[in-house]
């Protein structure tokens, strides 16, 4: 048997059932599993070893006394830092909210309680979930554990970095415009953005409202799936929330792909600055869609070269609005000044990073009378004509594909002088985030570095279940799901 | 030419007729706040009806209250209004008892639109008007601000605190078309919606406790002539208020105007009590009050108009607090001390001297510890910072002598060294006394007391 640490979500329940593992021999594998790796990674801001292995001997108790243990009893998980944990530091990344204790659970956190899988530590991100290479974060950047010179995605860069160096096979981030698939896709793992609605945001310090959605992080499709179905479903306290089943994430996994219409959206592979070994992953993994029996057609979403730009002025707008409440008045960072003004000033000055501040600025202003009509109004816009586009192509098809990032993990520092650059890394992503859809990212290979290559698969509104089994499909079919874990310079650290 | 404008002019006695237009808010009377479930009750100690939500932390999400909704559309339908699906948006400020720094409110798409109130001819003989109502919409309340310290107000307090109990409170706001043309007009207005929302049992409706607040849009014209600028007036806490205030505010617009100069579009504060009224209160007593008050107390009218001109009335007032007799007190200031600060170059309120000073002073001379002189000597003292009368006259052994068996030596030795003048008085010359009382006092070097000094040589020489 493989190490504990490199084991599925799925291995680690059947090992406890059987009695071949305890949730208390779980949670020390992975605590010693963070202890070799993060140091060099920094995927955590904070490790919850107390509280995880005092959970983790309730559950043993308990399934000792014969009593019935949740979905994930004893799966260590990796929380990404902008779900607000109560009476437990949630930073978002942001020096604003360095020491900040929530007074209530996140309605994920919860339903990950009630779920007993086993938080072992709050990941690192880009400063309130801005950015694409965790290099936004105010503590430290995150690094990929494939090659320790690149960045590992983001904005959830900890959660994927955390799963790819078998901290834990599971982990929650959030995706607003990539920020689940896109370091997904840089770090080997799969990342599932649901649609938006599927997973109750209460509890999600807000970022871009109108896009930001809760979603997982695994090492194989059937994990991810497992654990969305651990978190989804309405909530009384997110009237965003809709109204469906929670289950059947998993009911058609196994299905295949016969039978079903995948279309390759032309706007993405024939997209300009897409790296060619991408593109040729992206269209060996089409070849193996028609082989596997499935229809493969063309399809065109033709306003979602207007992605970009529009959710570059609907997600600063948003931004702006919801970071207005971080003035040093009721918590987090206060730098005293002599009157009220003066001290908000310059608690936000000292508080916010550059990011932060760029879409403040960006969004109050296309959100300033005279203006709104002009640049949100007009993006409101854009946004629609898109989720027309998804809804068209999703008449004739049952999922779409194409590619998740225009390009492998790039190094350290490599855009961080050129905002334009970073957002770039969105340009496939937010069309799904605009039209509200679900989308996911799977490891389809590697290019000549060795880095990690991911497919993005779209689905139609709550049409989860057909996607991960498309997706399910092509991982079977390519026999890559145990290999991003821990590979690359962690290989030498012991994982067999 | 509407009915109501011409009743304007009529009103006003002018030339002009007034356009007002009425916005009210109303707190509605739920069990629960506008987005969380969170007790609405009054008077709860501060910041003990608040939660995650009502307090902007971070991650939480607002889910709006059914009652507050079906309250909002009972009373758009109550005026007539169309009620349709309604659109939330968010109206950002930075202000400390806005604990999101944005207030939800409702702002293209509210929840009630274009209704009518009819408003019945009132006691003040307003005539019966239709008033439009633009529209109801509903938004969330902020926290109250409370300064403490130093002026007590947002700018030179020491602290600040913030209740947030009333943060997320659900509000309605009634705004109504400018079809009001009077004071009186705007009041039966206000009134009828009153009883409107107390009808339907929305909200308790008290405009002194805030539950209902009013502000108004007014502007002047002439007949004929489109509506002038308008200015927003705030703070109309009475249906009282909102007559005054819109009578002051058609004043000033129609004295703008006929002066030529033009009426500036703004907001108003309408104060009530009145800042004139307010800084009369602070004025302190008057010359000829305090002056007429001395009098009536029993000082002199001569030093009662040395002590007033001196500026010395408290000094007195406490002299007199502290038991001094008011014709001493009033002299000893207006004369003694008056001259002492003089050859000082003083006012009397830069010297040390307290009315529980002079007090003691007088207090002194009447035990007959001090002479009237040594009490002088004492004063200077006090005024030079040297202390209290009582502790200078320790200090400086400037107790008189008073004690029979100390003084009868002397007295024995004054009456050896004057055997004439002694032999005067016995023979009953009494003014040959003064040299004698002259010698003691001499001889004890002004301390002896000067009656008991007179009583021991009369006992002494008539006795014989």
């Amino acid at each position: 048997m493989s190490e504990l640490h490199g084991l599925s979500a799925v291995e680690l329940l059947v090992a406890q059932d059987r009695g071949e593992a305890s949730a208390a021999e779980i949670v020390q594998a992975h605590m010693a599993r963070i202890a070799a790796t993060d140091e060099r990674i920094g995927a955590l801001l904070q490790v919850l070893a107390d509280a995880a292995r005092s959970r983790a001997d309730a559950i043993d108790r308990r399934r000792a006394a014969g009593e019935p243990v949740g979905s994930l009893a004893g799966v260590p998980l990796a929380l990404k830092d902008i779900l607000c944990t109560r009476g437990v530091t949630t930073t978002a990344g942001s020096k604003i909210l360095k020491d900040y204790q929530p007074p209530y659970d996140a309605t994920v956190v919860e339903r990950l309680a009630d779920a007993d899988a086993v938080p072992v530590g709050k990941a690192n991100l880009d400063e309130f979930a801005m950015g694409s290479s965790c290099e936004n974060s105010a503590f430290w950047p995150t690094r990929n554990p494939w090659d320790l010179g690149r960045v590992p995605g983001g904005s959830s860069g900890g959660s994927a970095a955390a799963v790819a160096a078998g901290q834990a096979p599971l982990a929650i981030g959030t995706d607003t415009g990539g920020s689940i698939r896109q370091p997904a896709a840089m770090c080997g793992v799969v990342g599932v953005k649901p649609t938006y609605g599927r997973v109750s945001r209460y509890g999600l310090i807000a970022f871009a409202s109108s896009l930001d959605q809760v979603g997982s992080f695994a090492r194989n499709v059937t994990d991810a799936a497992l654990l969305l179905e651990a978190i989804a479903g309405s909530d009384p306290r997110d009237a965003t929330s809709v109204h469906a089943p929670a289950e059947g994430m998993r009911a058609e996994l196994d299905d295949g792909v016969a039978g079903l219409t995948v279309g390759v959206v032309g706007e993405f592979l024939e997209g300009e600055g897409l790296a060619p070994s991408v593109r040729d992953a992206c269209r060996r993994a089409v070849d193996r869609y028609a082989a596997l029996g499935a229809d493969v057609v063309d399809v065109s979403l033709p306003h979602a070269p207007y992605g970009l730009p529009a959710y570059y002025l609907i997600n600063p707008s948003e931004a702006s609005s919801n970071l207005a409440r971080y003035d040093g008045v009721r918590y987090g960072l206060r730098v005293d000044a002599p009157t009220t003004e003066a001290m908000m000033a310059a608690t936000r000055d000292a508080g916010f990073g550059a990011e932060a501040k760029r879409r403040i600025m960006i969004g109050t202003f296309a959100l300033s009378a005279g203006y709104f009509e002009a640049y949100y109004a007009q993006a409101q816009r854009v946004r629609t004509l898109i989720a027309r586009d998804f809804e068209a192509a999703f008449a004739d098809c049952d999922v779409l594909v194409g590619p998740t990032a225009p390009t492998t993990a790039f190094p350290l520092g490599d855009k961080t002088a050129d905002p334009l650059a970073m957002y770039y890394n969105d340009i496939y992503a937010v069309p799904a985030s605009l039209a509200g859809t679900p989308a996911m990212s799977l490891p389809v290979g590697t290019d000549d570095d060795g880095l990690p290559i991911g497919l993005q698969l779209m689905g139609p509104l709550l049409g989860e279940a057909t996607m991960l089994r498309a997706a399910r499909a092509l991982e079977a079919d390519l026999g890559l799901e145990a290999a991003p874990s821990g590979v690359g310079p962690l290989e030498a650290e012991g994982r067999t | 030419m509407s009915t109501a404008a011409v009743e304007a002019g009529d009103v006003s006695g002018t030339d002009y007729e007034a356009v007002i237009g009425l916005e009210v808010h109303v707190e509605l009377a739920t069990a629960s706040k506008m987005f969380c479930g969170c007790s609405t009750d009054f008077g709860a100690p501060p910041n003990t009806r608040v939660c995650p939500v009502c307090l902007g932390q971070p991650g939480t999400l607002p889910v709006v209250n059914r009652a507050a909704v079906e309250s909002a559309m009972r009373l758009g339908l109550a005026l007539g209004c169309d009620i349709s699906a309604s659109q939330f948006h968010r109206k950002h400020y930075f202000y400390p008892d806005m604990p999101k720094n944005y207030q939800i409110s409702q702002y293209d798409v509210p929840i009630c639109a274009g209704g009518a109130l009819e408003v019945p001819a009132g006691q003040d003989g307003n005539a019966p008007v239709r008033v439009g109502i633009t529209r109801v919409h509903m938004e969330e309340d902020t926290g109250k601000s409370l300064h403490v310290g130093g002026t007590g107000r947002i700018h030179g307090a020491d602290e600040s605190l913030v209740d947030y109990n009333r943060a997320g409170i659900p509000l309605l706001e009634i705004v109504s078309e400018p079809d009001l043309a009077t004071p009186e007009q705007a009041r039966a207005y206000l009134a009828e919606l009153r009883a409107v929302v107390l009808a339907l049992g929305v909200s308790d409706a008290k405009l002194e406790e805030g539950s209902m607040r009013c502000d108004a849009n007014i502007s002047v014209n002439r007949p004929g002539q489109p509506p002038g600028t308008r200015c927003e007036i705030k703070n109309l806490n009475s249906l009282r208020s909102l007559g005054r205030a819109l009578r002051y505010e058609i004043d000033r617009q129609i004295q703008l105007r006929e002066a030529g100069q033009a009426v500036v579009q703004q907001t108003r504060h309408w104060d009530e009590a009145g800042g004139i009224d307010r800084l009369a209160a602070t004025l302190p007593e008057l010359p000829a009050a305090a002056r007429q008050r001395l009098v009536a107390a029993g000082v002199p009218a001569e030093a009662a108009g040395v002590v007033v001109a001196a500026h010395a009335t408290g000094v007195l007032d406490d002299a007199l607090a502290a038991g001094a007799g008011p014709g001493e007190a009033a002299k000893w200031l207006a004369n003694d001390v008056t001259g002492a600060l003089g050859e000082r170059g003083l006012e009397l309120g830069e010297a040390p001297l307290t009315g529980a000073h002079l007090a003691e002073l007088l207090a002194m001379v009447d035990e007959g510890v001090l002479s009237t002189k040594l009490a002088r000597q004492v004063l200077e003292g006090v005024l030079d910072g040297q202390g209290s009368p009582r502790e200078i006259a320790a200090a400086h052994g400037l107790e008189q002598i008073s004690d029979t068996d100390e003084l009868e030596a002397v007295v024995e030795q004054v009456i050896a060294e004057n055997a004439d003048a002694a032999a005067k008085v016995a023979e009953g010359n009494d003014k040959a006394i003064g040299a004698l009382v002259g010698g003691v006092m001499k001889a004890t070097g002004g301390q002896a007391n000067p009656q008991v000094v007179n009583q021991l040589l009369r006992e002494r020489l008539q006795q014989a």
